[in-house]
């Protein structure tokens, strides 16, 4: 492994923050775009240089670029996104019916084997799929068969934000809605069901129980162990080990559970991570106090992680995208805050340092490892 | 003798980079120039504006941009109202602009 190369969006442009295999001095190159948000960057597993962002404004609306040297330049390419037939109506905030809109794209999933296809998801919730990379889409609309008129929109935006494809069976990818829940497809996304049993959702939602409607913030899996997945929801985190057939929480000894991101270590599958804020209403670490909480046994035993992190007057966020972890063979783990810091460990979390103090707001953060 | 009018724009900032442009812009409109025929042209020269000033499906103005001319906001007016004589002749630009959204 000769190094890494993290991928951080921001509020005002996107930057390329480099390290060799050390992780200890960084490039920071940027931005690009700037004056965009960049919700969302991701590179190809299988063609790391083929990298797509995406762009938006609310002046201009929704860019795609896509890039295939790395991130040293980039090319627009099709930024148009429509649903298949009339997508009907779902809940807006006030209880009343609005139509679905094109607002922006949260989301770019690079296939696991073809670097010219990408997924895509996007607020109004949808889900798309380009293979000719990224110049047209596709909406994969089958999903939104699946109670649709229950759906509404978090504090964010009604967004689908999370895509996992399963590594040992291309036919099954997962997805996550804000707040719709979680949903599965087994057959490449012709057919679709709701995955949220053992959600609940007592203050949101007027059936705590329901099948559909919840806000689930983030979900991970790793990939030697494709039916454990982990998900933190608006309050909760929670742990399937059945794909998503049922849900138990895992919230342990937590300080608050409610957050956004959740990550998986690369090597140890057991081992997980979530950046507790102190409230729906007060979106801050409790107490001023910037931790990341790491549990070494799947869940419900937490350990703060605080070393090199803000311990007092620290009131960022941290959004459900800016969390990742690379492929080293001593786990790095890289998060973004709302105020424009980038930290990262590189021994698992034990110890932090920024590798960027002064960004704009981050939005998401993605890490590549370079061979 | 052909019916086309050699008119000139002013993009944006943003849309400027985005479409690697420097100063005004050129177009020749065959026909009369109006605001369907200007951003009919200006998306056939530069695909990557394409949703960004007019939405892909709707063809509707985004919401917070604005075209003006000739001291005039034009934003209101049908797309397929006649621009002013100067812009068809190309004595003024047509501006495209950001509304002043945000401080």
């Amino acid at each position: 492994m000769s190094g890494v190369r993290v991928l951080v969006g921001t509020k005002k442009g996107a930057f390329v923050i480099t390290s060799d295999g050390k992780r200890e001095k960084w490039k920071i190159q940027g931005p690009e775009f700037g004056g965009w948000e960049i919700y969302h960057m991701k590179g190809s597993a299988v063609d790391p240089n083929r990298i797509y962002a995406s762009q938006c404004s609310g002046w201009f609306g929704q860019v795609i670029q896509r890039s295939n040297d790395g991130g040293v330049t980039w090319e627009p390419v099709g930024n148009k996104f429509e649903y298949v037939g009339d997508p009907g109506t779902h809940l807006h905030y006030d209880g009343t019916s609005k139509p679905w809109a094109f607002k922006r794209v949260w989301r770019l999933e690079p296939s696991l084997t073809d670097p010219d296809t990408v997924l895509a998801g996007i607020e109004d919730a949808a889900l798309y799929r380009s293979s000719d990379p990224g110049q047209n889409w596709e909406e994969i609309s089958a999903l939104r068969s699946v109670k649709p008129t229950l759906w509404q929109p978090g504090a964010g935006g009604m967004c689908l934000h999370t895509i996992i494809q399963d590594p040992t069976n291309p036919l099954r990818i997962y997805v996550a809605i804000s707040a719709a829940g979680a949903f599965r497809t087994d057959d490449g996304g012709r057919s679709w069901r709701a995955i949220n049993k053992g959600l609940t959702s007592k203050y949101e939602i007027p059936d705590p129980d329901a099948d559909v409607g919840h806000c689930v913030h983030n979900m991970a899996m790793h990939p030697s162990r494709p039916n454990v997945l982990f998900m933190q929801k608006h309050w909760d985190v929670l742990r399937s080990d059945d794909a998503g057939d049922s849900w138990h929480e895992i919230s342990g000894n937590l300080p608050t559970d409610f957050g956004f991101p959740i990550g998986v270590h690369a090597h140890e599958p057991e081992t997980i991570y979530v950046v507790p804020i102190k409230s729906d209403s007060e979106h801050y670490p409790p107490d001023g106090k910037l931790r990341v909480y790491r549990s070494r046994t799947g869940g419900n035993e937490w350990e703060a992680l605080t070393k090199g992190l803000p311990q007092s007057d620290c009131y960022h966020n941290i959004l459900r995208d800016a969390m990742a972890v690379d492929q080293m063979d001593e786990c790095g783990i890289y998060f973004g805050t709302s105020g424009g810091q980038v930290y990262a460990s590189a021994d698992s979390g034990d110890s932090w340092a920024p590798i960027a103090k002064d960004l704009p707001g981050v939005l998401s953060v993605e890490v590549q490892t370079l061979s | 003798m052909t019916n086309a009018s050699m008119i000139r724009v002013v993009l944006p900032f943003h849309l400027k980079k985005l479409a690697q442009v420097s100063g005004e812009v050129q177009l020749e409109i065959e026909g009369p120039v109006t605001q369907r025929s200007v951003l009919d042209a200006i998306e056939a020269r530069f695909p990557m504006l394409r949703g960004t000033i007019r939405d892909q499906s709707t063809q509707e103005r985004r919401a917070f941009l604005r075209f003006f001319a000739c001291q005039q906001d034009l934003s209101l007016e049908s797309p397929d109202v006649p621009l002013p004589e100067a812009v068809a002749s190309g004595a003024e630009p047509l501006l495209v602009i950001g509304a002043m959204a945000g401080g």
